[in-house]
């Protein structure tokens, strides 16, 4: 099955446990919406997917197209497809944006193959046109004194260059005014289709104006509460996290 | 055995510790400024790390016994040698010197020449251009602990760079010099003096390099760089010189006013290296920038001393070093900003930034003020730190493996002082010397 299957997850740091029990499907050629309240827990599933070290999974099954995720580096995991759009990312001083991306594509040719310059840099800038995107960034360190939507921008920039089979995509709407938030679901559009699965977390729905979904997943407290089409996260923003939560039963999907 | 070859084995077996050989033609009053500059290198005290200058250094490791005077190269040396000094596609004029002999000169063009511009090695300066060459030559006391070590360099040196750049002058492309150590316990004392007179401009790059890359080897060198008013001078060193040289390297700045300076030092190689660096700001307006990269390795210890001497006021000067250790490299930072009496609206910045790549490398760092001015502007600061895990853990999300991120972030941290150089191909050029200093590490 071409598909993100989260089972039966639960993730810790230190004592606390932060997510609990969450079972989720993100079949390829989707969009599914995770919708939470602070602190439900969405971001850290987010980094679990992606690998990252200061969690630690209790319980629980990750299978990327039928592959155990959580047996793989995290660089394993994003040479094998997977990509996370970080809500914060990191600058990279003096690393600019060509070499930094040359290099993750690089690591995804068989050893001692090298990539063609010129239909890099083409198709490089093939995307940065899409995202409204000056070609001056490619000598621009790796998101060092960007602003929030160009470093969102950045983000669905390395999401089109790499061309993953699943995308986690964490508040990519978070610190970004509209105009920047229409070119950046404009981009996220533009890469949908069969071969890609996206799990779109967000805090809001106005997101969900602009790339919309085809499944919402509501989450509280570590768990998905409920499950619905897109109609839900309408309906969400009407009534309310409270409702959500108070109107759950077992954790569902779909 | 040929006569060629006796007479190189003969040459060879002369350590440098025996005294200047006064084999060159030279003119009288230079060869008694070297015997007099000898008599004062044997008279001064050897540096012990009590001294303040010489503080944490391993001064152990400047036992100059071994270290012999290089001998006659063989066609074949020689061959490689011209074949080896590749560095940037274009230049204004070049010179390849081995030990102390100049090997090759590509001259500057005729039009530069018309222009007054002398690039010439100093064995020839100081007899055509004498008044010139005297005026500047080692006319800049060592004040930052070598001053043992300029002695010897004056006793001893033999051949160098002399490059005057004359008013109104610009040179656009750089003026490229190699310097090569070859056999085992060779010696070399690299010289650059280059006086730009007002409005002049130029760029030079020196090359320090060894033949065969195991090889013990020691380098003492002193470059003196004259900005004239409202003259622009940019002066870059990329030091590579094999694993277990020893080396030495005094730097004096003279800045006049309006004038802008620019310095970088790369420092790759060699299993000791000093380097001084003395910026003076003589008048108002003159600006000095002060740049440094240092990869260290296994055993490698850099130790740089720096001084930015604000004399007049309105000056500015910016240091900004920063250090990659790994293994158990060490480093050492000694720096002071001065600000003498009336040297006000002085603006003095100097950052000192080491990344640590092992638990066992160590970055030692001394930054100080000295402020006898009002109304300054000085900020000073030296951090040391880790490869930052979000960073690397942002990288690995890209699908890029963690050797490779760290590279990438080590080299990224490195580049950001060479970016600071106004000139692409040297930066570039930079940028590779220390990727490949990285990936040696693989081999």
């Amino acid at each position: 099955m071409k598909e993100l299957n989260i089972e039966r997850l639960h993730i810790a740091v230190g004592d606390q446990e932060i997510v609990r029990g969450l079972t989720l499907r993100v079949p390829r050629g989707e969009v599914h919406a995770l919708m939470g309240p602070n602190g439900s827990g969405k971001s850290t599933l987010a980094k679990v997917l992606a690998g990252h070290p200061d969690y630690r999974v209790t319980a629980g099954k990750i299978l990327m197209d039928g592959e155990d995720l959580l047996e793989l580096e995290p660089d394993e995991r994003a040479r094998r497809g997977l990509f996370l759009a970080f809500q914060y990312p990191s600058e990279i001083p003096g690393v600019t944006i060509a070499n930094f991306l040359r290099a993750a594509l690089q690591s995804r040719l068989p050893e001692g193959g090298e990539l063609e310059a010129t239909d890099y840099y083409a198709k490089l800038y093939e995307k940065m046109e899409l995202l409204g995107m000056d070609r001056s960034f490619t000598s621009r360190a790796v998101n060092e004194g960007f602003s929030g939507g160009e470093k969102k921008r950045t983000e669905i920039l390395q999401m089109a260059v790499l061309e993953p089979k699943y995308a986690v995509l964490d508040e990519t709407d978070s610190g970004l005014d509209i105009d920047a938030l229409k070119t950046v679901a404009h981009g996220v559009n533009s890469l949908r289709g069969p071969n890609l699965g996206i799990l779109l977390i967000t805090h809001y729905q106005r997101l969900l104006n602009y790339i919309v979904p085809d499944h919402v997943h509501v989450m509280v407290a570590g768990r998905i509460v409920r499950s619905g089409r897109k109609e839900l996260a309408l309906e969400l923003e009407e009534r309310g996290y409270d409702w959500a939560r108070d109107g759950a039963t077992e954790p569902a999907y779909r | 055995m040929t006569r060629n070859q006796t007479a190189t084995l003969e040459k060879e077996a002369a350590p440098i510790l025996s005294g200047p050989g006064g084999t060159r033609e030279c003119p009288d009053w230079f060869q008694d400024q070297q015997r007099e500059a000898w008599m004062q290198f044997e008279s001064l005290p050897k540096p012990t790390r009590k001294d303040q200058a010489w503080r944490f250094a391993n001064v152990s490791l400047l036992d100059l016994s071994p270290f012999k005077y290089g001998g006659t190269l063989t066609e074949k040396e020689r061959a490689t040698i011209l074949e080896q000094s590749r560095g940037l596609e274009e230049v204004a004029g070049r010179m390849i010197f081995a030990g102390d002999e100049l090997l090759e000169r590509d001259v500057i063009s005729d039009q530069l020449k018309k222009r007054g511009v002398i690039f010439q090695p100093l064995e020839r300066a100081m007899v055509e251009h004498a008044d010139l060459f005297r005026k500047y030559f080692m006319s800049q006391p060592a004040i930052l602990g070598s001053a043992k070590f300029a002695a010897l360099h004056q006793a001893l040196v033999s051949s160098g760079t002399f490059l005057y750049v004359p008013r109104g002058v610009e040179i656009e492309l750089p003026i490229e010099i190699f310097h090569w150590l070859n056999a085992e316990n060779d010696s070399a004392f690299p010289h650059l003096l280059l006086v730009t007179d007002e409005l002049a401009k130029v760029t030079v790059i020196e090359h320090f390099r060894s033949v065969n890359e195991h090889a013990s080897g020691f380098a003492c060198g002193v470059n003196d760089l004259v900005a004239g008013p409202g003259a622009k001078v940019t002066y870059v060193c990329a030091q590579n010189w094999a694993d277990n040289v020893i080396a030495l390297q005094m730097n004096t700045t003279t800045v006049d006013h309006d004038a802008s300076a620019m310095s970088l030092n790369l420092n790759l190689g060699s299993r000791y290296s000093r380097f001084e660096s003395l910026s003076r700001l003589t008048g108002e307006g003159g600006r000095s920038d002060l740049l440094a990269v240092a990869v260290a390795k296994h055993q490698q210890e850099f130790d740089a001393r720096t001084l930015q001497d604000h004399v007049s006021p309105h000056t500015a000067s910016d240091l900004l070093y920063k250090n990659a250790l790994d293994d158990r490299a060490r480093t050492i930072f000694g720096g002071l900003i001065r600000v003498e009496p009336h040297a006000h609206f002085t603006d003095a910045y100097q950052k000192v930034r080491n990344l640590l790549l092992s638990d066992d490398a160590e970055a030692n760092s001394m930054p100080g003020l000295e402020i006898l001015a009002d109304n300054v502007r000085c900020t000073h600061g030296a951090t040391s730190g880790q490869v930052d895990e979000d960073e690397l853990f942002y990288l690995r999300t890209r699908g890029i493996p963690v050797p490779v991120a760290q590279r990438l972030i080590v080299t990224g941290f490195l580049d950001e002082v060479v970016q600071r150089l106004d000139h692409p191909a040297i930066s570039e050029h930079l940028h590779r010397l220390i990727e490949d200093k990285f990936s040696e590490n693989r081999r």
